[in-house]
């Protein structure tokens, strides 16, 4: 655990150096702020609608399938680190793993999950 | 344990890393105006060396806007996060060989963890938090499509990153960073420097393409695409909030360079210095100035890139990342994995 330590204080500088910043700004900036400046930007006309509304499902598509796919490259890093170790036994059966997602990855083409129009 | 030793490798790190993100800036801006027949900032110091510091004073003497309609709290914390992911990510990355000084071995990085890798890539994931969440809670519609967009890119492009690196670690066989460096210390044929870029060219494309997807900058850079979306996820940020959301650009820049030095450049080697005869200090030194030298040029190379080719079109994008680059880093692992067992 020891060898964590100072990946721990990296992350505490870097928020201070950030809170610190921001603060700072807060103290030197002028404050002085009217309806007109704190409505929502939209090239100067007055906003229509708001942004919380419905968005293309292709996002949640592309997002699904991350999580599908990132599982697989995670199953690699052990396999990769004892690739030696393992010899040709370990690289036939990772072949065959690949393959077997291949099959996954057509389908998810042939259904058009990826198509962009 | 001693912890002013990594404290000292922090601040130096951080010192370092911040001073480059403003020069960064600054030759990004002189190579940009010179690519386009202009003159870029000359007027403050000498050559216009001195508008960095004008620029980071002008970011603190300005009005922090947040939208009444914004969700105050995410407003704030999304420019952090992007923040502390963009400069804790050096944490791992060795900068150097280890250093005989003031009689005592030190090791030229800030942690010596042994699954440096997953860090790295663990970091590089949650930076799309920072965006995905400053999109969202600005509640206007260009920065939730711009965080949108870009969550979608980012995870995209992230299979392919981690899949290119799998065959750098298949020759390496450590996820430790300075075991790879350490491995690309020898020569093919006795002339070659032994480093990854000539025995993964493959990867090394498919690595650097996703990391310029990673970084969101041109020609990947569709979040921002200020034609369409006027400043894509930062459109209602201000101020320092922008700044650092600036910040965590260039910083991130950084560590991309940093990280494809390390892996495909041969990290601190300095190729034939046992030859020589140089003192074991000298040689240390010259490890970290040609980690420096390596690091410099391939941040040159992304200014180039950004200034001299198109954006895509988002469609294009995402069939490059799923139907090509996918593809391309799997085959790698399979002719990797296929040359070593020969």
């Amino acid at each position: 655990m020891e060898a964590y330590i100072p990946i721990f204080l990296m992350l505490a500088i870097a928020l201070a150096i950030g809170v610190v910043f921001l603060k700072l700004q807060e103290w030197l900036g002028p404050r002085n702020p009217n309806d007109e400046k704190l409505s929502t930007y939209e090239s100067g006309m007055a906003p229509v609608r708001t942004a919380r509304e419905r968005f293309s499902v292709k996002y949640y598509m592309v997002a699904v399938l991350f999580i599908l796919f990132d599982i697989e490259v995670i199953f690699l890093y052990p396999w990769a680190v004892n690739f030696r170790a393992l010899g040709v036994f370990g690289y036939v059966e990772m072949v065959l793993f690949i393959a077997i997602l291949l099959v996954g990855y057509l389908y998810i083409l042939k259904k058009g999950a990826l198509q962009w129009d | 344990m001693n912890i002013i030793e990594p404290l000292v490798k922090i601040a130096l790190i951080l010192l370092i890393n911040l001073t480059t993100v403003a020069y960064l800036v600054y030759t990004e801006r002189r190579v940009s105006a010179f690519i386009q027949n202009r003159v870029g900032p000359n007027r403050v110091g000498p050559m216009g060396l001195l508008q960095p510091v004008a620029d980071i004073v002008k970011l603190f003497f300005k009005e922090d806007i947040v939208p009444t309609a914004a969700n105050k709290f995410v407003h704030s914390l999304a420019p952090l996060i992007s923040l502390i992911v963009a400069l804790s990510t050096f944490a791992v990355i060795p900068f150097g060989n280890t250093i005989h000084l003031f009689g005592r071995d030190i090791k030229l990085m800030i942690a010596d963890v042994n699954v440096g890798l997953l860090y790295l890539l663990a970091l590089s994931s949650l930076g799309v938090y920072g965006i995905t969440l400053s999109g969202w809670s600005s509640n206007n519609k260009y920065s939730l499509l711009g965080g949108l967009r870009s969550s979608a890119q980012m995870i995209s492009y992230e299979l392919s990153m981690g899949l290119s690196i799998i065959g750098v670690l298949m020759i390496a066989g450590s996820l430790q960073l300075d075991k790879i460096v350490v491995h690309q210390g020898n020569y093919l044929g006795g002339f070659l420097p032994a480093w990854n870029i000539f025995l993964q060219p493959l990867g090394f494309i498919t690595f650097v393409v996703a990391y310029f997807a990673e970084t969101n900058r041109l020609p990947f850079d569709l979040p921002e695409a200020e034609p369409e979306l006027v400043g894509g996820y930062h459109t209602e940020y201000s101020g320092m909030k922008f700044g650092l959301f600036f910040l965590a650009e260039y910083a991130n820049m950084i560590t991309a360079s940093a990280v494809i030095t390390t892996l495909y450049l041969g990290g601190w080697q300095f190729p034939f210095i046992e030859n020589f005869g140089f003192s074991p200090l000298a040689v240390s030194l010259l490890q970290v100035a040609a980690f420096g030298v390596k690091v410099a040029l391939v941040l040159l190379f992304f200014i180039i890139v950004r200034w001299t080719i198109p954006r895509f079109r988002y469609d294009q994008l995402m069939n490059l990342g799923w139907k090509v680059m996918l593809p391309l880093a799997v085959l790698n692992i399979i002719i990797t994995g296929f040359f070593i067992l020969v």
